[in-house]
């Protein structure tokens, strides 16, 4: 089974790297950026599968990300993170096209479920 | 109750209303009184005047017939006849059964010898040259005297007419019948202090007065010199005022005074003068408990009005505090999550690491694992803790009921009608009866509501106007408040919404209402929008969207 292309975007770079080298030892494909325009640079330039999307950053914030995201490349499965508890974004971020939300902090595992959910729909609505 | 800072405002408003009603009815009372004095004042002197004058001519009338009687007398009868005592009595009985006005008859010569005498007095024999009257009839021919002593000490008026016959001289006189007289001058249209009375020239009094003077003493009474006419004379008698009018005889120099007590006379106007009094104290009386009343209802609404806004200010400052409780408390667990974050994905690393690693060849691998479960297992706590947080100011969020719009905007005007009643601002309310329900908060709405309502209160002032209108489209619901108050500037109408933005005195505004207003219906989904000219007022329109957020 081809590996997972995941791209992480929060604006916490530690927290970005920590998670790169996590989810590549589970045999992911994963890369990092700290902010929604490097995002979309990257995706310009990579093919990825899922992108996991923190809300709240400086500049262009998760929500505005996620639209051009889903405007530019609509395949692509996107889940937000939010470390702001409120369902408000989560639900918004879902309206706007996300595939799921996840509340910060969270368990690896959890998330990694999701993420995996999100490539079998995206590899099921390729087909 | 009352006590609190309205005190004042009760006492203006008990004092205007006594001033304006009372000065008026004062004023009425005392043109009453006015009135009636003057009436009763003219009613009275006109009735002395009739009295006087009627009385006058009776008196002129009865001393012309008399000496006119005794002349007639003197002029049928010779100087012999009427010398003889016994026929001089018998002439005298003739005219006693036709007239009671004289009590005696003498006959005089020219000498002054009483000559002959028939009446209750032992006059027979006396000279009368020397007396004044004898004088005055001997040169005058005819003489009504005024009140004298005489030979029989007694006071008496006489009257006597001188009679030609040929060369004899002689002289009839008769004394008049001062009781009679008296009676004649006072007549029976007296009332119980009234009084009538001839005085001479000097005031010396020629009948009886009821007054402590006797006959031929001085009246209590001005001088009065002779005039034409009538007159009207105040003086006092017996301690006692009174009114008198005068006027002088025609045929004799004497002045009949009829005097009246005003007291007696004007004891009707008495009367009419406590009534009024007692009408106009009994006019104050309602007024007063009028003006105490009606005062002591405004103020207790007052005062119920101002319980009630401090209520809702207190409500409106509570759920801004709680407000923004939530906010902060979100805000917290919201920093405090991402650290945690952090720290749970690093301890998760190192024990992706560990994984790789021979646990035999650490020398405490062991551990190192308890410590990473325990860090896991404090993140978790920790997590629990900023998400009860987070589940907090989500309870400050809106909640979720299906709302009659037209029933909350009946409810909240109901809130400020005695306000709006007060100050005499029209509320008109426009309610669509077809508004649907709407899936809102009705306690945050109607405190916005609320809110704009107060606002519009405070713009128009006194006698404004201020319309209530819902309404929908497929989108949305529409709750919107207009007044035809001062309207906003149009450099400040993109500040109205700003915290602690406010066009109020300062003291009277705290500029958060319109903020919170605004936060509160955007937190809803919904927004405000308002219209403003300038002088022709505001509109505020609260938008509320009528399918559910979430």
């Amino acid at each position: 089974m081809e590996r997972i292309r995941l791209l992480l975007v929060d604006d916490e770079e530690e927290f970005v790297n920590l998670f790169v080298k996590r989810f590549n030892m589970r045999n992911l494909d994963a890369f990092g950026v700290t902010s929604g325009r490097a995002a979309l640079g990257y995706l310009a330039e990579h093919p990825v599968d899922v992108v996991v999307l923190d809300v709240k950053m400086p500049g262009m914030d998760g929500l505005a990300a996620l639209g051009e995201i889903k405007k530019r490349f609509p395949t692509v499965e996107v889940i937000m993170l939010t470390g702001h508890g409120s369902l408000k974004s989560g639900v918004e971020g879902m309206s706007l096209g996300a595939f799921d939300y996840v509340l910060k902090p969270f368990r690896i595992d959890d998330l990694l479920d999701r993420i995996r959910k999100a490539a079998e729909r995206k590899r099921l609505m390729g087909e | 109750m009352e006590k609190s800072g309205h005190s004042g405002l009760k006492l203006t408003i008990v004092a205007a209303i006594l001033a304006f009603s009372l000065i008026p009815l004062f004023g009425l009372g005392l043109f009453f009184h006015i009135q009636f004095t003057e009436a009763f004042e003219e009613k009275i002197t006109r009735t002395l005047r009739i009295m006087v004058e009627d009385k006058r001519n009776v008196v002129d009338m009865f001393l012309n017939e008399n000496v006119n009687q005794l002349r007639n007398i003197a002029y049928t009868h010779t100087y012999k006849e009427m010398s003889d005592s016994d026929y001089l009595a018998e002439v005298y009985q003739v005219l006693a059964a036709t007239s009671n006005a004289f009590v005696d008859l003498g006959v005089f010569d020219a000498s002054g010898e009483h000559v002959a005498y028939t009446g209750p007095y032992k006059l027979s024999g006396l000279n009368y040259a020397d007396q004044e009257w004898f004088q005055n009839v001997m040169t005058k021919g005819r003489y009504v005297s005024d009140v004298f002593l005489g030979h029989r000490r007694f006071p008496h008026i006489i009257m006597a007419v001188k009679r030609q016959e040929g060369v004899q001289t002689w002289i009839l006189r008769a004394t008049i019948d001062s009781e009679m007289f008296t009676d004649l001058v006072r007549g029976s249209q007296l009332g119980e202090f009234g009084d009538a009375f001839l005085v001479n020239q000097n005031m010396e009094l020629q009948t009886q007065s009821h007054g402590a003077a006797g006959v031929m003493e001085k009246a209590v009474l001005p001088r009065q010199g002779r005039f034409p006419g009538f007159r009207m004379v105040e003086f006092v008698e017996n301690g006692r005022q009174m009114i008198a009018g005068v006027t002088w005889l025609q045929t004799k120099n004497w002045m009949l005074v009829v005097a009246e007590n005003p007291e007696e006379a004007l004891s009707p106007l008495v009367g009419v003068r406590w009534r009024t009094f007692g009408i106009v104290l009994a006019g104050a009386l309602i007024i007063l408990t009028g003006a105490v009343l009606t005062a002591s209802t405004m103020i207790r609404q007052l005062n119920e009005y101002d319980r009630r806004r401090a209520e809702s200010d207190a409500a409106l400052m509570q759920s801004s505090k709680i407000a923004s409780l939530g906010k902060m408390a979100a805000g917290v667990a919201h920093e405090i999550n991402n650290p945690l974050s952090l720290i749970r994905e690093s301890a998760g690393w190192i024990q992706d690491l560990l994984t790789e690693e021979d646990p035999e060849a650490i020398k405490n691998f062991g551990e190192i694992e308890d410590s990473l479960a325990k860090i896991d297992k404090h993140v978790e706590r920790a997590r629990n803790v900023t998400h009860r947080l987070l589940g907090f100011a989500r309870r400050m969020e809106p909640m979720q009921e299906n709302v009659n719009l037209n029933a909350l905007v009946d409810q909240t005007v109901a809130f400020l009608e005695n306000e709006a009643l007060h100050r005499e601002v029209t509320v008109e309310r426009r309610l669509d009866s077809n508004l649907p329900l709407v899936t809102t908060d009705s306690a945050q709405v109607q405190q916005v509501v609320l809110n704009l309502l107060e606002n519009a209160l405070d713009a128009v002032n006194s006698q404004g106007r201020i319309i209530l209108q819902t309404g929908y489209d497929d989108r949305e619901a529409r709750i919107s408040v207009q007044d035809n108050g001062c309207g906003i500037p149009k450099d400040m109408a993109s500040k109205i919404f700003d915290p602690f933005f406010t066009t109020k005195k300062t003291g009277e505004g705290t500029g958060l209402g319109l903020s919170i207003s605004y936060g509160i219906i955007k937190k809803m989904g919904g927004r405000i929008s308002v219209e403003s000219e300038p002088g022709a007022g505001s509109t505020f329109t609260i938008h509320l969207p009528l399918a559910a957020e979430e």
